[in-house]
């Protein structure tokens, strides 16, 4: 195939480029109030008082104990996400070593970067494609509001929580990577507590 | 009977596993051959530009880290000579010389990362890049012995710095550069006559060097391609008309002479460290500078030589607080100028080691 | 050292050539009109002794009557520098002549100049927003954006 002379694709990038920007302001439109938290149901529970079985106890403990995060990193959080991964603060030691460029082989996503507003249909598109349970770290101060950018309305999302449910949010900016471990702790808490098996259903039948 | 090729359009997405950013390249594909590449940028525009505009001339420094934040004592640098040329301002010695040797500590740094992350894109999956860690995490412990933060350190302030050197930090300074060399020739022993690096990188994506003085290339992807220019040396800013190094050039251009390159700068840059260290002298750290600046009215352009290329601000300033239009002149963007030419006719392979070798910051290109 | 040029006796030798296309001429750059900026550029770029091989960069500044837009050469050859600048005084359709036949390396600067500003340069091969998505209406750096 000889080659054209540059300037001229073989697609139409005007299309491509109009139909994506659709998309964008559809996504801008909808995300005017951020996600409500995913912790609604412990207040149930507390009600309901229902204790933990032990299975539930060893399925959380292999979950916690092997969260493997998805690729999502903007901007310069993204360098203490990889120190943190390096040889003096290891993730490894927490399971945490692989860092999967595939969403559907995920279950953590630590969003480490400002979020804008052109990238926000793709990060959406990456969390509807991990799998069932998911977590998402918000790691900074531009993930959790926007941070030092959020002055810039046109252009910067006040925050992942518009577009995504967040369940840890790990301020500083960047955070170092000590906190980025502490909140991966937290959220390790957080998974101890959840409850996979109803027991009550099942007994109901 | 001749077969019948259709191209086809392959996208490589904002999210990749590589660690350049959030770029994105709409590919033309016949079979595997590149035949156009269209790139796509903007996931990371913060309007940094139109952000300085509402911010005082001292509180514009955390925003100028955030542009390449590899290097973010660099860009303070630039942003602080262009203030200084603006305003008149006039530097210690002192503070000179610990802004030349913040300066070329973090370009050892930054040009350790660039050349990790080509050698991950190379395929020799983490191990080098992890090793340049170890490195880059002792010039991170010497920063943060200096300024308190690891990454984005808002360090340099307009007329100076913004504190003295802690006592620690010279003798910390002289095991660091007791033990580098011994490192540099570790990297080499490693990798300089590696089969597969040589195979993979040499002749592949040659840039000639009239096509880079056209396409306004500037940095180590310039001066591997045979053109001898670094700034540091023909429009010498600060003091480094004082010290005494050798700007390398290769001949050829192509991936591995830009890898090439980017060792032998790192150890220039050792040379110079080791110059100033001999030559500090004792002073004040910063110049007598009001809070609020209120520069003449004009405009000034001040350049550094970043390790990416030729960083500058362009600052016009109408006699009040904020500076009227602040642009940032962004080397990672200008050098994607000739990633179109370089690339077609090669292979998708190869067309992720050529984006590797010219080593761009996404933060930078989007602003 | 780099030598910033002096305006005005950059000015005298454009003047012989392309009379009456140099608006002012100061210290340390020069305007000159928006309908002979290719023919200058062309002069500066071959010209003996001037020789502006190498294109800084090139942006745009909104004073609110008119936009001006900045240019700096420089000559890797004999070590100089010059700032040219252009005047734009239409604010609906402002339109300047693109100089990416001559510098290469104006191709995204100017692609961000129409983005951010919305000036249209004619004869630059692909034209479209570069940061901001299709169908974003406005340009936010002008001074009247919110």
């Amino acid at each position: 195939m000889e080659m054209k002379p540059a300037g001229q694709y073989v697609y139409s990038d005007i299309e491509l480029d109009r139909e994506e920007g659709q998309v964008i302001a559809d996504l801008k439109a909808k995300s005017l109030e951020p996600i409500p938290d995913p912790d609604q149901w412990l207040e149930e529970e507390l009600q309901q008082n229902i204790l933990l079985t032990t299975v539930d106890a060893l399925i959380n403990w292999g979950r916690r104990s092997s969260l493997w995060p998805a690729i999502c990193f903007p901007a310069c959080c993204a360098f203490e996400l990889i120190a943190a991964n390096g040889p003096r603060f290891d993730l490894s030691r927490f399971g945490m070593e692989i860092m999967r460029a595939s969403p559907r082989q995920a279950d953590l996503m630590i969003t480490a970067g400002t979020l804008t507003w052109k990238m926000a249909p793709n990060v959406r598109r990456i969390y509807n494609q991990m799998a069932e349970p998911k977590w998402v770290i918000a790691m900074g101060a531009c993930a959790i509001s926007g941070g030092i950018f959020a002055s810039a309305e046109y252009a910067v999302v006040p925050g992942y929580n518009r577009i995504i449910p967040v369940d840890v949010y790990v301020p500083g900016c960047p955070p170092r990577p000590e906190a980025l471990i502490y909140g991966i702790q937290m959220l390790q808490k957080k998974i101890a507590r959840r409850k996979n098996i109803d027991m009550r259903k099942m007994l109901e039948r | 009977m001749a077969v019948r090729t259709e191209p086809f359009v392959l996208n490589m997405g904002p999210v990749h596993p590589s660690t350049h950013g959030v770029f994105r390249m709409r590919v033309t594909l016949d079979g595997e051959v590149v035949v156009d590449i269209e790139p796509v940028f903007g996931y990371l525009h913060r309007g940094i530009e139109k952000l300085a505009e509402q911010r005082t001339y001292a509180g514009i420094i955390p925003l100028t880290d955030r542009l390449d934040y590899i290097s973010s004592m660099n860009n303070n640098f630039a942003y602080c000579l262009a203030v200084e040329k603006l305003a008149g301002i006039k530097v210690p010695e002192r503070a000179e010389y610990i802004r030349v040797i913040i300066s070329e500590l973090q370009r050892i740094a930054a040009l350790l990362i660039a050349v990790g992350a080509f050698l991950n894109d190379c395929g020799a999956f983490f191990t080098p890049f992890l090793y340049m860690f170890r490195e880059r995490e002792r010039i991170v412990d010497l920063f943060e012995m200096v300024s308190g933060q690891r990454l984005t350190y808002n360090y340099l302030r307009v007329g100076g710095v913004s504190q003295n050197l802690p006592e620690e930090f010279l003798p910390a300074l002289r095991k660091f550069m007791d033990m580098m060399p011994r490192f540099m020739d570790e990297y080499d022993r490693l990798l300089q006559q590696n089969e597969i690096l040589i195979a993979r990188a040499k002749g592949v994506g040659i840039l000639t060097a009239e096509q880079a003085i056209n396409c306004s290339i500037s940095g180590p992807v310039l001066r591997a391609s045979g053109v001898k220019w670094d700034i540091r040396k023909d429009d010498p800013y600060s003091i480094y008309d004082r010290f005494d190094f050798d700007v390398p050039t290769q001949p050829a251009g192509d991936c591995y002479d830009r890898y090439r390159q980017r060792v032998e700068e790192m150890r220039q840059s050792l040379r110079i460290i080791e110059q100033a260290m001999k030559q500090i002298p004792s002073g004040p750290v910063r110049a007598e500078v009001p809070h609020l600046i209120h520069p003449p009215v004009g405009e000034a352009y001040g350049r550094i030589e970043c390790p990416k290329g030729e960083l500058g601000f362009y600052l016009v300033s109408d006699n009040s607080i904020a500076p009227y239009r602040c642009h940032i002149r962004p080397p990672s963007l200008i050098n994607l100028t000739a990633l179109r030419d370089m690339v077609r006719g090669w292979k998708v392979a190869d067309l992720i080691i050529i984006f590797g070798s010219i080593d761009i910051t996404v933060g930078e290109i989007d602003r | 050292m780099t030598v910033a040029l002096s305006g005005k006796e950059v000015a005298i030798k454009i003047e012989e050539k392309f009379p009456g296309s140099v608006v002012e001429s100061g210290l340390d750059n020069l305007v000159v009109k928006v309908d002979s900026l290719l023919d200058i550029a062309r002069f500066l770029k071959e010209a003996d002794g001037l020789e502006f091989n190498y294109l800084n960069f090139v942006t745009a500044v909104d004073y609110y009557d008119h936009f001006a837009v900045v240019y700096r050469l420089s000559s890797l050859k004999h070590n100089h520098s010059l700032t040219v600048k252009a005047r734009c005084y239409d604010r609906e359709n402002p339109a300047l002549p693109s100089v990416t036949g001559l510098w290469q390396g104006a191709d995204f600067q100017e692609r961000e100049i129409y983005d951010l500003f919305g000036i249209r340069f004619e004869g630059h091969p692909n034209l479209k927003r570069i940061f901001l998505w299709e169908g974003f209406e406005g340009h936010p750096l002008r001074k009247d954006f919110i």
